[in-house]
């Protein structure tokens, strides 16, 4: 199996050094990397899963807006950023397996190779604080 | 595949009694078969290829890592650009935003250069490359991405089983724990997997690393991890840098080998060193 591009890497290596919740996919939407504070938002460690496919990951938790009904998988931010290659940003609700509810700001950037390839996605997730 | 070390020595040209063992000509190395040449880098090392070394072949293929000074110092020295016979194909790193042409004539143009890289009277040819697979004379070549500053490539060269991999510069262990040991989240591991010979980056001591993270280089250690990773049949350890004297890289390479477990077999480059692969 072909190693992944530098870009990738150096976007692991980055997201390894952050105190943020950073998940990376490929352009499919498997998941390929995610870090420590990204374990706690998923309940799940790397180390255990390694990769996930995008229909093993995508349920993990569920995306609702304020009033709790549930979000259009392409209103969510990665969902967009894989479909259009553009960056993205919102703010709303994920609901865990275990049912607990978290106000989340997640903004999504595509990995563009220096050839202009596209070549995957990584997105931001923090938690917000309620008022 | 008769392979040939024109220069090992990084940053800097630098010579004197002190680096007379090691060299102190910048990246160049040469490959080999019959009367073809394949040029590796266009450091210092380039200014040989006169006289008894002038390559015959009419064409004569330039691989260029990078554009670092280091590795393109020694172009406006190399004879055979000057010769009206010769075809010249100059293979670089492609970069996002300009062409390979107006990056090299930024040094191949007057202030810094006397003739102009359009002026040159060779037949010269550029050709800008990436993750690529190319054939140059009997080789087959494949060059990616790795890790350093600037858009910077590897090689790969194969001659039917043989496998020379160029990594002058590189710098696989930034990060927070360095060299992730997953084949697929390593730099450059593609290049390198189960190649008869790595020519690998090794410029710094892990305690001037520590001060140099994110400069585009590797330790000794690091540059042997990554051959021990791939798998590699021999490591030859260059980009000496300029400060290292010749009887300190021998106490650097000593103190690494009795704290280093199994690796490939692993030596100090050294300028004019000739290997015959085939
Ligand atoms: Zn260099
Ligand atoms: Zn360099």
């Amino acid at each position: 199996m072909a190693s992944y591009e530098i870009e990738i890497i150096l976007n692991r290596q980055l997201a390894d050094c952050l105190s943020i919740p950073v998940f990376i996919t490929d352009t499919d939407g498997n998941l390929i990397f995610y870090n420590e504070p990204a374990e706690t938002v998923l309940g799940k460690r790397f180390e255990e899963t390694g990769e996930m496919p995008v229909a093993e990951w995508s349920t993990v938790f569920k995306p609702l807006d304020e009033h709790g009904k549930p979000l259009h998988p392409e209103e969510l931010p990665l969902v967009r950023t894989l479909t259009d290659e553009y960056p993205h940003h919102k703010k709303f609700y994920i609901e865990s397996l275990k049912g607990e509810r978290q106000h989340i700001s997640v903004t999504s950037y595509p990995i563009i190779s220096r050839t202009g390839k596209f070549l995957g996605a990584v997105a931001i997730f923090w938690k917000l604080k309620e008022k | 595949m008769k392979i040939k070390l024109w220069g090992v020595r990084g940053s800097i040209a630098t010579t004197g009694p002190d680096t007379e063992i090691y060299g102190g000509n910048t990246s160049c190395v040469t490959i080999a078969h019959d009367d073809y040449v394949l040029v590796l880098d266009g450091g210092t090392g380039i200014r040989q290829l006169s006289g008894s070394n002038y390559p015959s072949h009419q064409r004569i293929d330039v691989l260029l890592t990078h554009l670092h000074l280091d590795h393109i110092q020694g172009l406006g020295f190399f004879s055979p650009l000057f010769d009206a016979t010769k075809e010249i194909h100059i293979w670089g790193p492609a970069s996002s935003s300009q062409s390979l042409f107006s990056r090299l004539s930024r040094y191949l143009s007057p202030p810094l250069f006397p003739v102009l890289l359009r002026d040159l009277p060779c037949k010269l040819f550029l050709h800008e490359i990436g993750n690529s697979q190319f054939e140059a004379g009997p080789f087959l070549i494949q060059s990616n991405y790795i890790i350093h500053p600037g858009p910077t490539v590897g090689f790969r060269v194969t001659y039917r089983n043989a496998v020379f991999t160029f990594l002058p510069d590189h710098e696989p262990a930034l990060g927070n724990n360095g060299i992730i040991k997953e084949s697929r989240w390593i730099s450059g591991y593609d290049l390198a997997e189960g190649a008869d010979i790595l020519l690998h980056d090794s410029q710094f001591t892990p305690e001037e690393y520590s001060h140099k993270r994110g400069w585009g280089h590797s330790t000794i250690n690091d540059a042997c991890l990554f051959g021990s990773l791939t798998a590699v049949q021999r490591i030859l350890l260059a980009h000496h840098d300029p400060s290292h004297t010749d009887t300190f890289l021998d106490e650097m390479f000593n103190s690494f080998k009795k704290s280093a477990g199994t690796i490939p077999p692993a030596s100090l480059a050294k300028e004019g060193t000739e290997i015959d692969l085939s």
